[in-house]
């Protein structure tokens, strides 16, 4: 098990009128090459959770383990196979060339300059950005969406074995927020690494990623494949969680008895699962009614 | 999280509390200028007493001061050793070239002391006056500049503006730490130069975004029609109470009498 | 002065151009013919760069046209003498939450419009309790804005723009940094200040589902309008759409989807519950 979370518990200002309890008894298990969404609304501990992951926390009690050591004392390098991506990670840039900004972690990390000069190349690459055009730009006269992009490179750039994306789409228009996620995909499949997402949009993270946590009130309420916890509708709406519209109204016709899955996030999917249900004659493409291949997008 | 940042406004409804903040203000910088005129031991006994006073009156915890008073202790301690080593007197220890006088350890004891009064005096209107109060008694103390052409009420508001986004910012700055702590920055070692440099990627982007919020906090402000109109009005009015007189009259009695008090010994 | 016949918000020709460095120049709005009546809630989508943002700032003078009339409530933007009452009647809210609140306490903040008008402060602290209380958010009113969430800061917004007695809010896309609870908070607000109080309302959105709440959609591409009609006439040219680089709301693309493997739908469909009746 490459990451343990064991009986996680967070206290914030202990002791002081505004302490709060972030995290409660938090267990988890992420194996190498996971797939993760860890969704929640907002106060259930989830940004908590993911500096814990990242050993930016110390916790009030309970472990947080990377390959069996805590991450939170270990020492840096052992910390730093662990990349996370705040919200709006386009906030952290201070560079005055792309170069400079995406170069900074690796160069922290004190490796040679050819070896720094590489990983910048296959970053800005795996963000789609052209690392020729953008490597002297600087940074902060690019598009809003450019400098997000930048950010995220200079994190894949320290190559960590952990990725960990708060809400990576934050504030984006929907277009770009599914070309960002289909992105973040490739990068699993390239380089194998554990991807861990944090959202509190089911739309985000329903039709992309193989297993779902949701958190509320500090606590895990449910932990399994995503298909599984989608067709929950009774767990979803008890978490509050704001449905997708596809979903809503799958949830709805299943209500009126038709026997339709409420597990599909997309437009696309759910109205293929209309199509066989109500007999319209089978549409090309991949269906999701078919074990393996999800139709992907809206 | 930093809700109890030291110097910060502690809410409670005190005697102190509900003074108008013009009185507290020019107390403060009444008895702020006192200990300037005080030489001898019964005049800062009296100050001293009338401060503590103050403090227990006013509710604030003990442990709130205290911690203003730790933010002291680099700057008390290069006083002590300048006063120490260059006042002329009596020496009690020599080390090669240098001496040290007891004239000097008294001249330290006393500046030193003189700051402290001063930062919780500062520290006590802080508490027990909130940013509102503050940037109003401001305003009014200032107004009587306007005449030449000092821009009172803009300074106020600025005042008033830049006390809305200390706590923004801390949050800010706490978050764009931890994201370069995740990139291999470490703030905790190294030299003083090493050090200053690693809080470069925490300055800038804090900066970029100050300029932005800026930038986008006077178009909200214009399209709120800020400057339209000749006659802004404000929604809080201060109005002086009986409290105030006697407030006014209790700090002018103290200071006359720590410096009269002096002149009798 | 106003007349209830006119357009509240006229706009004839508008053109709006801005130099950039080097001396070339963009054009960001052309040719913008529009009308607003009051009470009017009208949703304005387009791809990035399309000019959304530049022609609502027309709407209170924060910008003013290079060639053409922008006039709201009779009065012409480009005269300096009715600034003042111009952004008196139209409010608006940002996309940022945090960077339009100036003060420390939350009834600081909503008393800065009628304070900039000059009103007399008792009646401040009555137009702020009324303001606080139609957005509820009363109990909040001592608050720092640092107490305060997303979606509370963004109602406090809207809580300013009505202690002004502003009659027209415009919103630039004013959830687009909230979570899915301070979305729907302020999506209700605004539906309830459009219904009940008959505000009339500009939404910039990417969210296509908060444009159906709306009575009136315009698209905007290259700085033109190029559609202007109900959610439903709109939402209907599926094909035009995606062609602007737009989605539709979740259930008109279903509902297209289905019309083209042969179901029978109406060509009307927006909402969850009128596809379920079509469907069942």
């Amino acid at each position: 098990m490459l990451i343990q979370v064991e009986n996680l518990t967070h206290v914030y200002a202990p002791g002081t009128p505004f302490e709060r309890v972030a995290l409660r008894q938090v267990n988890l298990q992420i194996a190498a090459g996971e797939q993760v969404g860890i969704l929640g609304p907002t106060g259930s501990g989830k940004s908590t959770l993911a500096q814990h992951l990242a050993g930016l926390l110390k916790p009030t009690a309970g472990h947080v383990l990377l390959d069996g050591v805590p991450v939170h004392s270990a020492p840096r390098d052992h910390r730093l196979q662990v990349g996370i991506a705040f919200q709006y990670p386009e906030d952290q840039i201070f560079e005055q060339t792309v170069f400079r900004e995406v170069a900074f972690g690796p160069r922290n990390l004190g490796l040679d300059e050819a070896e720094v000069t590489a990983r910048v190349r296959w970053a800005l690459e795996m963000t789609g950005l052209n690392s020729e055009v953008m490597s002297q730009r600087m940074p902060f006269t690019l598009s809003g969406g450019e400098m997000r992009r930048v950010a995220l490179a200079s994190i894949l750039a320290l190559r960590p074995r952990v990725l960990i994306l708060d809400e990576p789409t934050a504030g984006q228009d929907p277009q770009s927020r599914r070309r960002l996620l289909e992105r973040i995909l490739t990068w699993q499949e390239e380089t194998g690494l554990t991807l861990i997402i944090i959202s509190h949009t089911l739309e985000d993270l329903g039709h992309t990623l193989e297993r779902l946590v949701v958190l509320k009130g500090g606590q895990v309420v449910a932990d399994g494949p995503t298909r599984h916890t989608l067709s929950d509708s009774a767990l979803l709406n008890a978490v509050g969680l704001d449905m997708p519209e596809p979903v809503k109204l799958l949830q709805t016709l299943r209500q009126k008895g038709r026997k339709v899955r409420t597990d599909l996030v997309s437009a696309a999917e759910a109205a293929t699962e209309i199509a066989h249900v109500w007999g319209l004659p089978p549409p090309p493409g991949p269906s999701p009614r078919r074990g393996g291949e999800e139709g992907r997008g809206a | 999280m930093n809700q109890l940042l030291p110097g910060l406004y502690v809410p409670g409804d005190s005697p102190v509390h509900r003074l108008d903040p013009r009185v507290k203000m020019g107390a403060v910088l009444l008895l702020m200028m006192a200990p300037f005129a005080l030489r001898g031991f019964w005049g800062y006994f009296l100050l001293s007493a009338f401060v503590a006073l103050i403090s227990v009156v006013s509710r604030v915890p003990l442990l709130a001061l205290l911690r203003a008073l730790r933010n002291l202790f680099w700057i008390g301690f290069f006083m002590f050793f300048l006063y120490i080593f260059t006042t002329p007197g009596q020496p009690f220890v020599a080390w090669g070239g240098i001496t040290a006088t007891w004239e000097g350890l008294l001249a330290a004891g006393a500046q030193i002391y003189r700051l402290c009064l001063l930062v919780v005096m500062a520290s006590l209107l802080t508490f027990t006056t909130s940013p509102v109060q503050l940037s109003h008694g401001l305003e009014a103390l200032l107004a009587p500049l306007e005449g030449l052409r000092l821009p009172a009420r803009e300074l106020a508001m600025v005042l008033t503006i830049a006390l809305r986004f200390v706590p923004t910012l801390f949050e800010e700055i706490e978050k764009i730490a931890k994201a370069q702590r995740a990139r291999g920055v470490d703030f905790r070692s190294g030299g003083p130069l090493r050090r200053a440099r690693s809080l470069v990627p925490v300055f800038v982007p804090i900066f970029v975004s100050a300029f932005r919020r800026a930038n986008d906090l006077a178009t909200a402000m214009d399209a709120r029609g800020f400057r339209c109109s000749p006659h802004r009005t404000r929604m809080q009015q201060l109005k002086l109470g009986f409290q105030d007189l006697v407030a006014t009259l209790v700090v002018l009695g103290v200071v006359l009498a720590a410096i009269g008090v002096e002149q009798l010994t | 002065m106003s007349t209830d016949s006119r357009p509240f918000i006229e706009i004839k020709d508008l053109e709006y151009v801005y130099p950039l460095e080097g001396g070339e120049q963009i054009k960001a709005l052309q040719g913008v013919n529009l009308a607003m009546e009051r009470g009017e809630f009208v949703a304005l989508i387009g791809p990035n760069g399309s000019g959304k943002s530049t022609l609502a700032r027309h709407f209170n003078a924060l910008l003013l046209p290079t060639s053409g009339t922008v006039r709201v409530d009779g009065l012409p933007t480009s005269d300096p003498r009715h600034l003042g009452a111009i952004r008196q009647k139209v409010g608006m809210v940002f996309q940022n939450p945090d960077n339009q609140i100036i003060a420390t306490t939350l009834e600081e903040d909503v008393a800065f419009g009628p304070e900039n008008l000059g009103i007399p402060p008792d009646e401040i602290r009555q137009r702020v309790e009324a303001a606080l209380a139609a957005v509820d958010l009363l109990d909040y009113r001592l608050h720092p804005p640092q107490m305060l969430s997303g979606g509370q800061k963004q109602r406090a917004a809207i809580a300013g723009a009505l202690a002004a007695r502003s009659s027209c809010i415009v919103f630039d896309e004013p959830t687009s940094m909230l979570d899915p609870l301070g979305r729907r908070q302020v999506m209700d607000t605004i539906h309830q200040l459009n219904t009940a109080e008959r505000l009339t309302i500009l939404l910039i959105t990417h969210s296509m589902s908060e444009a159906t709440l709306a009575q009136r959609v315009l698209v905007m591409d290259a700085g033109r309008i190029v559609l202007d009609g109900s959610p439903a006439q709109v939402f209907s040219q599926v094909e035009r759409l995606r062609g602007l680089g737009l989605d539709v709301p979740p259930v008109v693309e279903i509902a297209h989807r289905l019309r083209g493997w042969g179901m029978e739908l109406p060509s009307s469909i927006l909402t969850v519950e009128q596809m379920v009746e079509a469907l069942c």
